[in-house]
């Protein structure tokens, strides 16, 4: 085209605290948005699983079933159903407007870390600390998992998903990616135990968080080192990370009740939010605008940019 | 829009036909009320509704569904009187006077039909028909039709008419240039009948050049397109003889074009016309004849008035016929264009400011150039050893050369390859055949009907035998049937590798002997398979009666092993295998993926790179091709390995298979075989790990001296845990380690391994989330996760066992340097030293670090054996299994073992040690808590 293309805007980190949503449901082991990134999902150690909207700060429904606490949630493509997994090894798919169980997949021998539908929110691959990811068929009514990956040596703390893809990681402290169309499996090691994957958004790089402190941006096709960003905490818990937006910045959890945001390009702190005195838990950032949701204790905070003004004075 | 525009009124649009203003002083009719809209009848009596399909309103008599004299079946009338009288009875005489009346199903008014409404103001139609009348056999058929003129026009000519259209003219917009008037294609020569309306325009403005500028005309009209059907036997575009030229000898040239006047006279007129010319036959079909004159219009001469000579009367699509028209002209029509149109534009309507969307045609597929519209069926014959040869020249025939089974095309593939293809999962079930779809019950009718019939015939077959042999008159007839009957059976059933399992003659072996001859031989196809295997020795009464029993014993093996098999599905695993699938690749040495990521050097020296095969239906759920459309397997490829060797738990360099393992019991090939082309596995790598630590060491040492006395004794044992504890000269724990292992006998899981061998580094990885989920707890009070972690798998229980196997590294290691350094030698050659012998290295101290290991080993798996004793509920199902599984080895091996690691252990020359001094000795034993 004629016209050059618009400048990019400096990319804004959200950092002003909009709402804070009380769950009340006992600590919030994880929220996550949905994929539009319009509500978002709490999974609470009171066995509950609760949607709400985060911008307006209200409850939309409690989804109950689970037989213990729930420990990671998705929603589907198409928002029609979600699912969950817990410490009661079960894997759950539920319909979001009845709010009831459709399915209830069991086989695994430990609790269940992470979930993640596929593209089509026709397989749901939950990762679990009896060190295997399940890959569940939503279609079939059939009760086994289509294929078991097994070859963690430990729990898999961390499952994503692309259209073609199963990135993992695990607490033996290797990232295996499972890519579909090549028929092959590629396994980074990092050594210290993963907590966190993910990919970015372009899909060329995975992030990598483990319990050494450090995030490590890893090229997906080689696996060679990209990035590592550190000054955080991690080193026992399970916490989250992911890139922001527009891949400009990596975000994570830390220990000690803040959560960093890091250039990606330069790996230098960008900003350091802090949420809380105890520890940030999960985290999930918004797919298109620079909203972030943190957990912390019971209570989910949700992060808009500085100059954000809430619309139609919802509030 | 217009309707937007609520001041003016002429904007608006209205729909209907407006009420009739009321008069003066005259009310407003009142409307009907419900109850008195009621239907009558022509006498006024109501009419019921009886429901739309049993009769409506005009159903019945007095409102019922009868009739005055209710229904009678018409008698029977004798035909051969009045057969004249006979009428058919045709749908009116069922039908009410209602249904013929004007608005009933069937009137019966006098109706102008379709054919004569408006047929003759329809021009296109009009001129379409003249078209075919113009060619037909006899011209001028039509002319009575056009006598006859409705005027019923339809009301897209009423509103063209009111925009200002007239007949004869196009459709759209007026344009500039005079066109050209309407003309038949020269190509179709069309003689004498002067098709195109014309309009009133006279012939004289013809070659007019000049045109003033403001004068527009209508756009032509289009043609249609001719769509007769080609009725006749002629060639393509041949036309016969036409009749115009042939009695009026017109010429081609000559075309009426211009003719006004209605088309009746025209056409008439134009015969009149030309028949003054010439009479008698003309025409090319005729020749010329000696006497014609003119002969110049017989090859059809071309002259220049057939001729445009003015480029004005093409028409191109953008109006400037061909000329680069100076632009502020070609503006100027667009703009004069919108104006014209917009003056003859209906009220309420307004042009559409953008043009329709052209419907977008696609063209057909282009065939390949080798199509042949043909298609035949190959009859399909499967490839069975019988027909080979049939298969072979068909293929032969259809010259293809014979494909394997590889390379299928895609019409030799059946319904289960096709499956198998597009990743269904193909129907469980060795057959398929229509049995397969019978209910149990009938197939165990069908079976005992087919076993009675068999008995029978065997039975009837005897005794002709039997007959046969008494007579002593060999009759090759009857086991000929029989051999038949044989052949058909070991074919149809699966008897054919497995018969030899089934034994009849058991108790006498000479004669199973003969039968497992006859059964090879009849697996070969030999027919005089019977003959052949029968003792010779015999009568032959003796030898009828072996012939039938063999046959019946052959057909009784087959029937009953697919009725077994039917019932029974085949094992998943064989219990009693002696090898266990491994991964094929394993990630390999740890170490130096360690030192790379110190390095910071990810990339090649970090990653390792697996084929792994998708599932079928996850690569049909991602919308994912298979790549590995052939492959059955799933997951990482896997090889088989000794499920019980020493090296699965141990890293044993090639140069260890020592000659003793060599001199061993027959499974050592093998396992050699199997030692030599083996990667590290699992259970090296979860050593490897920790190989820095001092309890690598030990256990390095004591492989070393566990390895040979292992490798003598028969199968292997499975885990170095039992031989470490075996090994201690502490006989009274020996029992209940024994009693322990024999619950474990199946191949531990890793984590207790990792649980042993773990330092501490490790173990904080593995117990991290647990860890984690504790102390979330702790942080929200909600305190659940304690009664979590009691409940969760070993993953997690093993975390107390590891930390109290902390002290390890803490261990003054420096003491014992030789096998440190020969540690470190490891990490980087060979995986363990080869075979040394103790004696020749060992320092003296080296019996007192070992005792001391052993008293720590032997402290871990009395802990080991108190937590696996908290969890043997959950195990139960486990050990049941693993007891099973390895009873065979564990009685074969315990005692030749035990006694050997036993004697070898005093060998040694470790002094015993009792309980208490382990006791004591432990609680010395700096101690590390977490």
């Amino acid at each position: 085209m004629a016209f050059p293309e618009p400048k990019p805007r400096a990319p804004e980190l959200p950092q002003k605290r909009l709402k804070t949503l009380d769950c009340g449901q006992g600590a919030v082991r994880a929220v996550r948005f949905n994929v539009d990134g319009n509500y978002c999902l709490t999974c609470g150690s009171d066995k509950t699983l609760k949607l709400w909207n985060p911008l307006r700060g209200t409850l939309l429904r409690t989804y109950s079933g689970h037989g213990y606490e729930v420990l990671d949630a998705a929603g589907s493509f198409d928002n029609s159903s979600l699912c969950s997994g817990g410490g009661d090894k079960a894997v759950v798919l539920w319909d979001v407007a009845s709010g009831q169980v459709v399915r209830k997949f069991r086989g695994h021998a430990g609790k269940v870390n992470t979930v993640q539908f596929n593209e089509e929110a026709t397989v749901i691959l939950s990762g679990s600390i009896d060190s295997s990811i399940r890959c569940w068929d939503c279609r079939s009514r059939r009760p086994e998992p289509v294929q078991t990956l097994d070859e963690a040596r430990d729990g898999i703390s961390s499952v994503k998903v692309s259209d073609h893809e199963v990135l993992a990681g695990s607490v033996d402290g290797r990232v295996r990616r499972y890519d579909l169309r090549m028929g092959q499996l590629f396994s980074d090691y990092v050594g210290s135990p993963i907590t966190c994957t993910c990919f970015s958004r372009d899909g060329q790089c995975t992030l990598v968080s483990s319990l050494d402190s450090t995030l490590r941006l890893l090229d997906k096709d080689t696996g060679e080192l990209l990035g590592e960003y550190t000054g955080h905490k991690n080193q026992e818990y399970k916490l989250d990370c992911c890139l922001n937006e527009r891949d400009t910045h990596v975000v994570s959890c830390s220990e000690d009740g803040k959560v960093f945001f890091w250039d990606l390009v330069e790996g230098a702190l960008a900003l350091a939010l802090p949420v809380g005195p105890g520890v940030v838990q999960s985290l999930a950032y918004h797919p298109t605008e620079p909203c972030l949701l943190t957990a912390m204790g019971g209570s989910v905070q949700c992060w808009r940019e500085e100059a954000y003004e809430a619309e139609g004075g919802t509030g | 829009m217009a309707a937007l525009d609520s001041d003016s009124d002429e904007d608006l649009v209205s729909y209907g036909t407006g009420l009739e203003p009321l008069e003066e002083g005259e009310r407003p009719k009142k409307p009907i009320p419900l109850q008195d809209q009621t239907v009558r009848d022509e006498k006024g009596r109501y009419k019921r509704f009886h429901g739309a399909f049993s009769g409506g309103f005009s159903a019945g008599y007095f409102n019922t569904v009868g009739s005055k004299e209710g229904w009678t079946p018409s008698s029977f009338v004798s035909s051969r009187k009045n057969r004249a009288d006979r009428s058919v009875l045709g749908p009116e005489d069922f039908m009410d006077e209602e249904d013929l009346s004007e608005f009933g199903i069937a009137p019966k008014a006098i109706v102008t039909t379709d054919d004569f409404a408006s047929k003759t103001k329809d021009r296109i139609r009009e001129k379409a028909r003249q078209l075919a009348a113009a060619t037909a056999p006899i011209p001028g058929a039509t002319l009575l039709d056009d006598f006859i003129t409705p005027a019923k026009l339809s009301v897209g000519f009423e509103l063209l008419r009111k925009m200002g259209w007239k007949e004869g003219q196009g459709i759209g917009p007026r344009v500039k240039r005079r066109p050209r008037r309407q003309k038949p294609d020269p190509g179709v020569k069309i003689y004498g009948c002067a098709l195109p309306p014309g309009g009133s325009e006279g012939s004289e403005e013809e070659d007019d050049d000049y045109l003033p500028e403001n004068v527009t005309f209508a756009p032509k009209d289009v043609t249609p397109v001719d769509f007769t059907p080609k009725d006749n036997v002629h060639g393509l575009a041949y036309k016969g003889l036409d009749p115009h030229q042939a009695l009026f000898g017109t010429s081609g040239e000559h075309f009426n074009l211009f003719s006004g006047g209605p088309e009746g006279a025209d056409l008439l007129g134009d015969i009149g016309v030309n028949k003054g010319r010439k009479l008698g036959i003309s025409g090319q079909a005729f020749g010329v004849g000696a006497l014609e004159e003119e002969d110049d219009d017989i090859y059809a001469t071309e002259t220049l008035s057939k001729y445009d000579t003015i480029l004005k009367d093409e028409e191109p699509g953008d109006g400037l016929y061909g000329w680069t028209a100076p632009r502020q002209y070609k503006s100027q029509k667009e703009t004069e264009k919108d104006l014209r149109y917009v003056g003859r534009i209906l009220d309420g309507f307004s042009l559409a400011s953008k043009p329709l969307s052209s419907k977008k045609i696609y063209p057909p597929p282009e065939l390949p150039r080798d199509y042949r519209p043909v298609h035949y069926f190959r009859p399909v014959v499967a490839a069975t050893s019988e027909n080979s040869h049939l298969l072979q020249v068909l293929s032969e025939s259809a010259g293809k050369p014979v494909h394997d089974h590889g390379t299928h095309s895609r019409h030799q593939l059946n319904a289960s390859k096709r499956g198998e293809l597009l990743g269904e999962t193909p129907t469980q079930g060795a057959t398929t055949s229509v049995l397969e779809f019978l209910s149990q019950k009938d197939k165990e009718r069908l079976k005992e009907m087919k076993q009675a019939t068999e008995l029978k015939a065997a039975q009837l077959k005897a005794r002709s035998l039997a007959q046969s042999a008494s007579s002593s008159r060999p009759q090759p007839s009857a086991p000929d049937v029989g051999h038949h009957s044989w052949h058909m059976v070991l074919s149809a059933g699966t008897a054919a590798t497995r018969a030899s399992d089934f034994k009849p003659f058991a108790k006498d072996p000479e004669k199973q002997k003969r039968y497992e001859a006859f059964l090879v031989n009849m697996k070969r196809g030999q027919r005089d398979a019977l003959e052949h295997c029968l003792d010779p020795s015999m009568t032959e009464w003796e030898r009828g009666r072996e012939r039938d029993e063999f046959a019946r014993a052959a057909m009784l093996y087959a029937s009953s092993h697919s009725t077994l098999s039917s019932r029974f599905t085949h094992a998943k695993e064989e219990d009693d295998s002696e090898q266990v699938e491994v991964p094929r690749d394993q990630e390999n040495d740890v170490n130096d993926k360690q030192s790379a990521v110190k390095m910071k050097m990810f990339g090649k020296l970090t990653r390792d790179t697996f084929e792994w095969h998708p599932d079928k239906l996850l690569c049909k759920r991602f919308n994912v091709p298979d790549p590995y459309p052939d492959s059955t397997l799933v997951g990482l490829p896997r090889v088989k390995r000794d499920k019980y060797s020493v090296f699965n738990f141990l890293t044993i360099p090639e140069t260890a298979s020592s000659p003793a393992a060599q001199a061993s019991s027959e499974k050592v090939p093998q396992r050699q075989g199997s030692d030599k082309s083996r990667k590290p596995s699992r259970w090296d790598t979860s050593k490897q790990e920790k190989k820095e630590d001092s309890i690598s060491e030990f256990l390095s040492l004591a492989r070393s001296k566990v390895g040979p006395p292992k490798q003598e004794s028969g199968p292997p044992g499975n885990k170095e845990e039992e031989h470490v504890t075996e090994s201690l000269p502490n006989k009274v724990v020996n029992k209940g380690v024994d009693s322990q292992t024999e619950g474990e006998g199946s191949r531990p899981s890793m984590d207790l391994f990792k649980a042993i061998f773990a330092s501490s580094s490790d173990e904080k990885s593995s117990s991290s989330e647990d860890e984690q989920g504790d102390s979330e707890d702790d942080q929200e009070g909600t305190r659940e996760a304690d009664f979590q972690n009691s409940q969760e798998t070993d993953l997690v229980e093993t975390s107390p066992v590891a930390q109290a196997s902390e002290p390890a590294p803490q261990e003054p290691v420096p003491f014992f340097p030789i096998q440190k350094m020969q540690v470190d030698a490891e990490e980087f050659g060979p995986r363990l030293p080869p075979v040394f012998c103790p004696n020749a290295r060992q320092k003296p101290e080296v019996p007192q670090k070992e005792k001391h290991k052993k008293n720590k080993e032997k402290r871990k798996t009395k802990k080991e054996h108190r937590r696996k004793k908290e969890k043997k509920k959950k195990h139960r199902k486990h050990k049941h299994k693993g007891k099973q599984k390895s009873k065979k080895s564990e009685k074969s091996s315990s005692s030749e073992s035990t006694d050997s690691s036993d004697s070898e252990s005093e060998g040694e020359g470790t002094a015993d040690l009792s309980p208490q001094e382990l006791l004591r000795r432990l609680k010395r034993l700096p101690l590390r808590r977490q």
